[in-house]
């Protein structure tokens, strides 16, 4: 990759989502016609900065999956682009995108799914060095041995099957066959809200611990604000397919802004009982995709909306450096 | 690290073995009593086809006539239980042609289990890549295989079959060959289901993201995890074939006489049920015991690879 010197020019950002798009379709009737399309990710962009960790918040089906996975190509994307190091990842050639795939790497979220259960789970981490031709048979036991070492785990497990590890071991070796690509970025899908709220906390430090060696970049996504605290720079709440808010972490815990993001803060327990916080109750359950709401897609169930939410799509909009907001309202919920 | 340790530990050289997947899936097979039973009756017939020539006392083509002192459909007759030394042993009796029936069933045995592994072995060839190519690309080809599929299974595959005879012309080898097409479908169905819900595991797009290619995918990481059910499914479809193939050779389009096979041996002597019924209850014995035994192996394969179907 020779551009990789005319990069870093105006900016930093590793990264650039934009506009990105993702519909599935929906297939019915007697000849499968596609009679809807689910809105799964409608429109996002964002970027992330190299070494950087940008964590992906929602409930569950708001379309962080998709959009991890339509990122790096494992499904097709409707629309728009994303940029890696200026390399447009939906123009490449099959050729350019298998090189490409050694320098963005996944790490998925149901570590019971994500291995093949045929498999030593030597092999699995093996699998991209043999993809790639990378070294000869024994130099790859090597790189597993070491790999395998390094996420916590012993040479001797290479030979045993994924039933015989926990949920927690199976995702190092998740973590194990996303590091052997020497990836510079890497999507973790729900990483560790498989896991016992115990064994979370090793995986997180884990991850963080790897990502200071390695100087990896994160997409992390996960379903509840508390997990990211810790392991995010910079955080973006998604609802149905949409970028609510996305801000630093700090200004993000300190103010949350939109009401959505209020409302999932509200539900992270807080360890001190002196500190007194209302919980914001959601009304109803999230919409379908298949039928969004018109306007802003929150106003069904936010306890602030106006006529006019029913009516206009608010657009993201910046508050504070780096702080952007999609809400009309927005301003009124600064203090 | 609290997290990693685990139960096992490395000396553990046993117990690696003993858990390893190979034989987790043998010992859930020997657990189930049918799956047992229905290999163990299948392997004293692989046994018996094999050493079909130690075991069978007459060449089962050979006619007998001017040779022994012998009428035609005669009873079985067994020195041990009585019968007279002077007359010549057959256990299981003559057939019209003056054979010796026990040879006959004997030889029988390799015609019909060549019958079900040939014919069940090419559906599973065309079926599995008609399948797989389907299920994998979806979209268009998928549907255009799938349709044609149901075209095939849309006709009583029996009548089917006599059908492909009928334009093919009668013979053993052109009933093989309908056979095999018409079974076709149900392969393609089974591995396509496997292969759609493969397809959505998440280490399939591990491989993805890793640079596999789709033929790296789809050989690797689905199709050997699409295989179980096909394996239950093919034993099973042995059964029909077997069956299928009896009543084609009953039928006179399939296996030609003198050719030993059951079929064709219950169909020239159908007329005899009541004045020689020996010549239609082994024959017809041998074809109940070889298709219970896959069916009795495919049932308990199938419970042993899928327990929840068992309630
Ligand atoms: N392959 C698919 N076909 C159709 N709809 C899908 C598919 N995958 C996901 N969806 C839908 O898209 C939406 C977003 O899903 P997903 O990206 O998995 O959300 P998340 O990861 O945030 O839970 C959901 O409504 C889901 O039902
Ligand atoms: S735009 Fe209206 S409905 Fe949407 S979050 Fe703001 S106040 Fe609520
Ligand atoms: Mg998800």
């Amino acid at each position: 990759m020779t551009e990789q010197s005319a990069r870093k020019n105006e900016n930093s950002d590793l990264i650039q989502v934009k506009n990105l798009v993702k519909y599935y379709p929906v297939r019915g009737g007697v000849l499968r016609r596609v009679i809807a399309w689910v809105k799964a990710v409608d429109n996002i962009t964002f970027n992330i900065k190299e070494g950087e960790t940008l964590s992906l918040v929602g409930e569950s089906g708001c379309g962080k999956t998709t959009a991890g996975h339509t990122m790096l190509q494992l499904i097709p994307p409707t629309g728009g682009s994303v940029i890696f190091d200026d390399i447009d990842v939906f123009q490449l050639e099959r050729k350019e995108l298998k090189d490409m795939r050694r320098r963005m790497q996944i790490v998925f979220q149901d570590p019971y799914a994500s291995l093949d259960p045929r498999l030593p789970i030597g092999e699995s981490v093996a699998e991209g060095l043999k993809i790639h031709g990378v070294g000869n048979g024994s130099e790859r036991v090597d790189k597993v041995m070491a790999m395998l070492k390094r996420v916590g785990l012993e040479d001797y497990h290479a030979n045993r099957y994924p039933h015989e590890f926990s949920g927690g071991q199976r995702q190092r070796i998740g973590i194990a066959r996303a590091l052997t690509m020497e990836p510079k970025f890497i999507v973790l899908d729900e990483p560790v809200s498989a896991l016992d709220v115990s064994i979370q906390a090793q995986v997180l430090n884990l991850l963080k611990d790897l990502q200071a060696e390695f100087g990896l970049t994160y997409l992390f996504v996960a379903h509840n604000l508390a997990v990211v605290e810790h392991i995010s720079d910079r955080v973006a709440v998604m609802y149905l397919g949409k970028i609510a808010e996305m801000a630093p972490r700090d200004d993000l815990f300190a103010k949350p802004i939109h009401p959505y993001t209020q409302a999932l803060m509200s539900a992270i327990p807080i360890p001190d009982p002196t500190i007194k916080r209302e919980r914001i109750i959601l009304k109803g359950d999230v919409p379908s995709p298949l039928n969004p709401p018109s306007g802003c897609r929150f106003h069904p169930r936010c306890p602030f909306a106006q006529e006019d939410c029913a009516v206009d799509e608010p657009v993201l909009r910046e508050l504070s450096p780096e702080h952007t907001v999609a809400c009309h309202y927005a301003e009124d919920f600064l203090d | 690290m609290a997290a990693i340790t685990d139960t096992t530990n490395s000396e553990d050289k046993k117990d690696y073995r003993s858990n390893s997947l190979a034989r987790l899936t043998l010992r859930r097979i020997i657990r189930q009593r049918s799956a047992v039973i229905g290999g163990t009756i299948l392997g004293l017939l692989i046994l018996v086809a094999i050493f079909a020539p130690v075991l069978a006392p007459y060449d089962p083509e050979e006619v007998l006539i001017g040779k022994e002192d012998i009428k035609k459909r005669s009873s079985p007759c067994i020195h041990l239980l009585g019968c007279p030394e002077d007359q010549p042993q057959h256990i299981l009796g003559v057939d019209g042609n003056v054979r010796d029936v026990f040879s006959r069933v004997i030889f029988g045995t390799r015609v019909s289990l060549f019958i079900g592994f040939s014919t069940v072995g090419f559906a599973i060839v065309i079926g599995t890549f008609l399948g797989a190519v389907g299920g994998y690309a979806g979209g268009w080809l998928d549907n255009l295989i799938m349709r044609f599929m149901d075209v095939l299974l849309a006709f009583p595959s029996f009548l089917l079959a006599i059908a492909i005879v009928s334009v093919l012309g009668r013979g053993l080898q052109n009933a093989l060959l309908a056979i095999g097409i018409v079974t076709i479908p149900v392969y393609a169905r089974v591995v396509r289901a496997s292969v759609l819900s493969v397809k959505e595991q998440e280490y399939v797009s591990a491989s993805l993201a890793l640079g596999g290619s789709h033929f790296h995918i789809l050989f690797t990481r689905i199709l050997p995890n699409a295989i179980p059910p096909l394996i239950v499914q093919g034993t099973l479809g042995i059964a029909t074939a077997i069956l299928d193939a009896a009543a084609l050779s009953f039928l006179g389009l399939g296996a030609q006489p003198p050719t030993p096979e059951w079929g064709t041996m219950l169909g020239s002597e159908r007329n005899q049920v009541f004045t020689a019924p020996h010549l239609v209850f082994f024959p017809g014995l041998a074809i109940m015991i070889t298709v219970l035994s896959f069916n009795l192996l495919g049932d308990g394969l199938r419970d042993a690879i899928d327990p929840r179907l068992k309630q």
